[in-house]
């Protein structure tokens, strides 16, 4: 329980809950890796390695993801699409492949008050359910398929 | 410090925030009813067919049934319900002036049973504290939400609505992102509505059952994957404090039935 109107307190506890965690299970949380932001993007891959757009596809259509709740995309065989965002249609004429990783992995660092969540982060978050304290919502990997896929979203 | 203290010592120290700024205007407030489709509304509109109508007749057998060492039941202390319990629900949660906090309809409930029969709390979300609060809940219908009028409750209101505007979770959303600036919208093809809490308990298909405005809570925190508060923690009371005098004006539907 935090009090209420001290937001840095709230922090403080939170760091400490989430120090004690790691030193209660005595594990490294699955981090994210650090990454490099040059200019509007992050131009070297999160693994070092080109992602496989066909898995990306297919990220990006499940639920668990989560893109599919608020944007819709040319996706004919899914009729539960979101309209909260814009349509991903040729998103790979509108971004580069160094912005779309970016955007994935902190969108609010395009729109400090977008709604659209950072997924690749595990810091600065409040009451994060048990399951997924101190990881980001995807890996590494996940992201890599997403950006390949969404950079062959070309009209 | 306890959380309620917390919240008396925080309304006197600032200014309470003005409430109802960049909120829906009561003109604009719709109720989830009006995001349905003709079957659904047609389920809520006909007693014979809604689901929660039962609920409603167990709810009334419980009124008059004696419980605990007292052996008195509800109807001893309160009498006919359909005149005592008339609006009652309209103005939950309510302020109560011995505990110093606001109650929930389910916790009055249990406050009686407690106080004046002597029996022991029903579980959050058992099917008789269910029945008895759709039942008392269902005194109201039609009637115009009040809930939040009580002065005494403003710093309780204004915590709730903290908690309506704060991001929260992995995936960093606040009430307010959804049901203030995106309703009208659809989340992977479902309609999001105003959540205004007027139907509640209500029957949800997907729940195929009648649940609380608590459990709807808790599942939109783990739809963003926050950890939920517990049933009758004081942050889902004064949630629930927030949402009930956001929709002030809007008619109680108990029991609703919603997709
Ligand atoms: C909760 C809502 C939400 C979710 C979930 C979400 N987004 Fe977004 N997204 C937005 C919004 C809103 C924008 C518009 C710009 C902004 O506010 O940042 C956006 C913008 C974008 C853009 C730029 C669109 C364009 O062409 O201009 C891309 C690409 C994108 N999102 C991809 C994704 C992918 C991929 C996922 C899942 C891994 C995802 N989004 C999940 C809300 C969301
Ligand atoms: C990502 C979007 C999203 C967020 C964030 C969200 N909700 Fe919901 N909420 C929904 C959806 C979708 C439904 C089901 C359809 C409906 O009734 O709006 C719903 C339903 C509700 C209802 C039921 C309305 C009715 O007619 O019965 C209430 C009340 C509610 N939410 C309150 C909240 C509160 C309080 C929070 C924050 C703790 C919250 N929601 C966060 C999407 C969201």
């Amino acid at each position: 329980m935090w009090p209420p109107r001290s937001s840095r307190r709230t922090r403080a506890a939170a760091a400490l809950i989430a120090a004690s965690l790691v030193f209660a299970t005595g594990a490294q949380a699955e981090g994210p890796v650090p990454y490099r932001i040059a200019g509007d993007g992050i131009p070297e891959s999160l693994t070092g390695a080109p992602g496989d757009a066909t898995r990306g596809r297919a990220l990006v259509l499940a639920r668990t993801t989560t893109c599919i709740l608020c944007h819709s995309g040319p996706f004919p065989e899914t009729r539960f699409q979101g309209d909260l965002a814009p349509d991903l249609t040729g998103a790979g004429n509108r971004w580069s492949v160094s912005q779309l990783r970016l955007r994935l992995v902190d969108a609010s660092h395009f729109n400090p008050e977008t709604i659209m969540p950072s997924y690749y982060r595990a810091d600065g978050l409040v009451r994060v359910g048990r399951n997924f304290a101190g990881k980001p919502i995807l890996s590494a990997t996940e992201i890599e398929d997403i950006v390949a896929f969404l950079a062959t979203l070309r009209d | 410090m306890s959380f309620w203290r917390a919240i008396a010592l925080a309304a006197l120290c600032a200014a309470a925030p003005a409430l109802l700024a960049g909120e829906i205007p009561p003109e604009a407030r719709r109720s989830g009813y009006s995001f349905m489709g003709p079957d659904t509304r047609a389920m809520q509109d006909d007693d014979t067919s809604n689901p929660g109508m039962l609920f409603v007749l167990d709810g009334e057998a419980l009124w008059t049934k004696k419980a605990g060492s007292a052996d008195k039941a509800c109807a001893d202390c309160h009498g006919d319900a359909r005149s005592s319990m008339k609006g009652v629900a309209a103005r939950y949660p309510a302020f109560d002036k011995s505990l110093g906090h606001p109650v929930t309809l389910d916790q009055r409930i249990n406050l009686c049973r407690a106080d004046h029969q002597q029996a022991t709390p029903l579980p959050y979300e058992s099917r008789d504290l269910l029945a008895l609060s759709a039942f008392v809940a269902h005194q109201s219908r039609g009637f115009a939400i009040t809930a939040g009028d009580d002065p005494q409750l403003k710093p309780f209101v204004a915590q709730g609505r903290d908690l309506f505007m704060r991001r929260e979770g992995q995936l960093n959303l606040a009430c307010t992102n959804c049901h203030d600036d995106n309703f009208d919208k659809r989340l992977a093809g479902a309609p999001i509505t105003q959540a205004q809490p007027t139907g509640y308990p209500l029957y949800r298909l997907e729940w195929q059952t009648l649940g609380s405005l608590e459990r709807r809570l808790r599942s939109c925190m783990t739809g963003v994957r926050a950890q939920a508060y517990d049933y009758g923690s004081p942050e889902l009371v004064t949630l629930e404090l927030y949402l009930m005098s956001r929709a002030r004006g809007l008619p109680m539907e108990t029991p609703a039935v919603r997709p």
